[in-house]
């Protein structure tokens, strides 16, 4: 059949499509080297190690980096538990809302991030609440549960009642059952899905720029690079720090589940 | 099931096994304590606090102290609709739709050879292909246009070096699109919203045509179709719920940003770019809640029309 080979035309188009979406970040880690430091002058005129260094003694680098790690590893594991619950309830039973609750869950991320972030900013004012890590926690939270959620229910539809049915019945009570039984099967993509909200969280701006007051996290130290600049030889070093920091969850999410019928990271 | 449930109760009575059985006799009590937690964070701290954005756009702003007057009324969304904040709507929405077209092209050949044509090592590499740029930190996708678009970056080098610079000057002389260099102007802010909403369009179309049966294109051809009339009457309604649950996110996430325009891009502003003006700056949160509604609405009315074309099967 004609169709098994791909004409020319398509894979030039295929091809230049992903070069078209990576070339981009490439770009990055050549400026990580620049010897350049005042303008973005291509080609490079020289090649250095030296901005490495230099980064390395900037604290306020890692203090932005401290406080996004320390964010995204709570509002991970707030989602991983509040996900995993939404999820087993939508696996397993039916009821009425159960629409609106799958809709409630999506919204989050469905509307745009300045709606949510504008939403949760007036929230706390009207309650008097000051800015603080837990704010910032509170509003990585509420849209990390998504993708938790669609890892964990798509797991749960995989995953057969009449195992824990086989379990209750060889005596087992209901949580053991979670322990030996539930919790086995779904793990692999429990952290797939944590993976997921972590480098979600790691990377957000937009929500964290309405939600944070003073404080910087790593994407709202990159901002105020973008907006007034600094030090531009640090930012390059820092932006591709962080795309090859998120390639790690984005790669292990990738291989716990890979081979089943939905593979983590569709949905971002 | 439940009689093996009321079988296990017997000479049983530690409190985590009483709770056990408890919650298997009664689904519903389970369903309750599953589904309450995240029930209460995302309906309180989520719908919470978006009514509460949504009902301050019917409050409305005095003009002489600044401060929020608590009195229901629609002079905020008079102000809305004044011929300035239209064509900052006006200029949202053409973008959007200009980003969602040129998305839907860029994207469709990628996922139709990722769908029909990649296997084995080759299927797995189109994937991370398209999930690491996906995943990518936004800012640092932003920032690498900055450093490309500038004048003394990479394109201007890279057209310089074919001869095309021409090319490039007569582009940045026309008006609308044009400007000082291209990280200063529409074109500029249309490529990086193009760039970086990309992989949100590959995906829901490529999981479309992974659905299309191989056989159904050998049919059309059985019966006598041409490649290209199999691919326009068989693989491109069957690839269209894709392309518009694609869509859905191309416009839904240019619609409300604020960074992009803001870093490349002219001094015209967007509809993010004024809501996060008049909550901050200007302390106008009436007006700015009003702004909030016109995305919340438009991509209301293209939910529903996207719903209507068969589209969230394909998400």
């Amino acid at each position: 059949m004609r169709s098994d080979r791909a004409p020319l035309w398509l894979k030039l188009a295929a091809g230049a499509g992903l070069l078209f979406l990576h070339v981009p970040i490439l770009i990055i880690f050549a400026y990580a080297f620049t010897t350049e430091d005042k303008s973005y002058q291509w080609p490079p005129p020289g090649l250095t190690l030296q901005w490495f260094a230099v980064t390395w003694n900037r604290p306020d680098v890692w203090e932005a980096l401290s406080l996004s790690l320390r964010v995204a590893a709570v509002s991970t594991l707030i989602a991983l538990v509040l996900g995993t619950l939404c999820a087993a309830a939508m696996a397993r039973f039916r009821f009425f809302g159960r629409e609106v609750i799958s809709l409630l869950v999506i919204l989050p991320i469905a509307l745009p991030g300045i709606i949510t972030g504008i939403s949760l900013r007036s929230a706390f004012n009207l309650a008097d609440i000051p800015f603080s890590y837990w704010t910032i926690v509170l509003g990585h939270a509420t849209f990390c549960v998504v993708v938790v959620y669609n890892n964990a229910v798509a797991r749960f539809r995989r995953t057969s009642a009449s195992l824990v049915e086989a379990s209750m019945d060889l005596g087992a009570n209901g949580f053991q059952t979670f322990r030996h039984v539930i919790l086995p099967n779904i793990a692999t993509a429990l952290l797939a899905g944590g993976m997921l909200a972590f480098a979600l969280s790691f990377d957000e701006v937009i929500v964290t720029t309405f939600t944070a007051g003073q404080q910087q996290t790593l994407p709202i130290w990159m901002l105020e690079e973008l907006v007034r600049p600094r030090q531009r030889p640090v930012t390059n070093v820092v932006a591709m720090v962080v795309v090859l920091v998120t390639f790690l969850p984005i790669l292990g999410a990738y291989y716990l589940t890979r081979g089943t019928e939905t593979v983590a990271g569709q949905g971002k | 099931m439940a009689a093996a449930g009321a079988i296990r109760t017997a000479g049983r009575g530690g409190l985590l096994e009483r709770l056990s059985d408890a919650l298997w006799r009664r689904p519903r009590l389970l369903l309750l304590l599953l589904l309450l937690p995240p029930a209460l964070w995302l309906g309180i701290i989520y719908l919470g606090a978006l009514f509460a954005l949504l009902a301050q756009s019917f409050f409305s702003i005095d003009e002489f102290s600044g401060l929020i007057v608590y009195e229901p009324t629609l002079k905020t969304y008079r102000e809305l609709l004044t011929p300035a904040n239209l064509d900052i709507i006006q200029r949202t929405v053409t973008m959007a739709a200009l980003v969602t077209l040129a998305a839907a092209v860029v994207a469709f050949p990628i996922a139709y050879y990722a769908a029909r044509y990649a296997r084995g090592r080759w299927k797995a590499l189109f994937y991370l292909g398209v999930m690491l740029p996906l995943w990518s930190s936004y800012l640092v996708k932003v920032y690498s246009w900055k450093l490309i678009l500038a004048k003394e970056g990479i394109l201007t080098w890279a057209l310089g070096k074919v001869g095309l610079l021409w090319l490039l000057e007569a582009w940045l002389a026309l008006p609308g699109v044009g400007g000082n260099s291209l990280s200063t102007s529409f074109t500029g802010t249309f490529l990086v919203f193009l760039y970086v909403w990309l992989p949100f369009m590959i995906l829901p179309i490529q999981a479309a045509l992974e659905r299309v049966p191989g056989s159904m294109l050998e049919a059309s051809g059985d019966l006598g179709a041409t490649p290209a009339q199999t691919f326009r009457h068989v693989i491109l309604p069957l690839a269209l719920p894709g392309v518009i649950a694609g869509s859905i996110f191309t416009f839904s996430l240019t619609l409300g940003d604020y960074i992009i325009p803001q870093i490349v891009g002219t001094s015209a502003r967007f509809i993010g770019q004024a809501v996060y003006q008049h909550q901050g700056t200007a302390g106008n949160i009436p007006l700015a809640a009003a702004f909030a509604v016109v995305p919340i609405a438009i991509m209301g009315l293209y939910l529903w029309w996207a719903r209507r074309m068969g589209a969230f099967d394909a998400l």
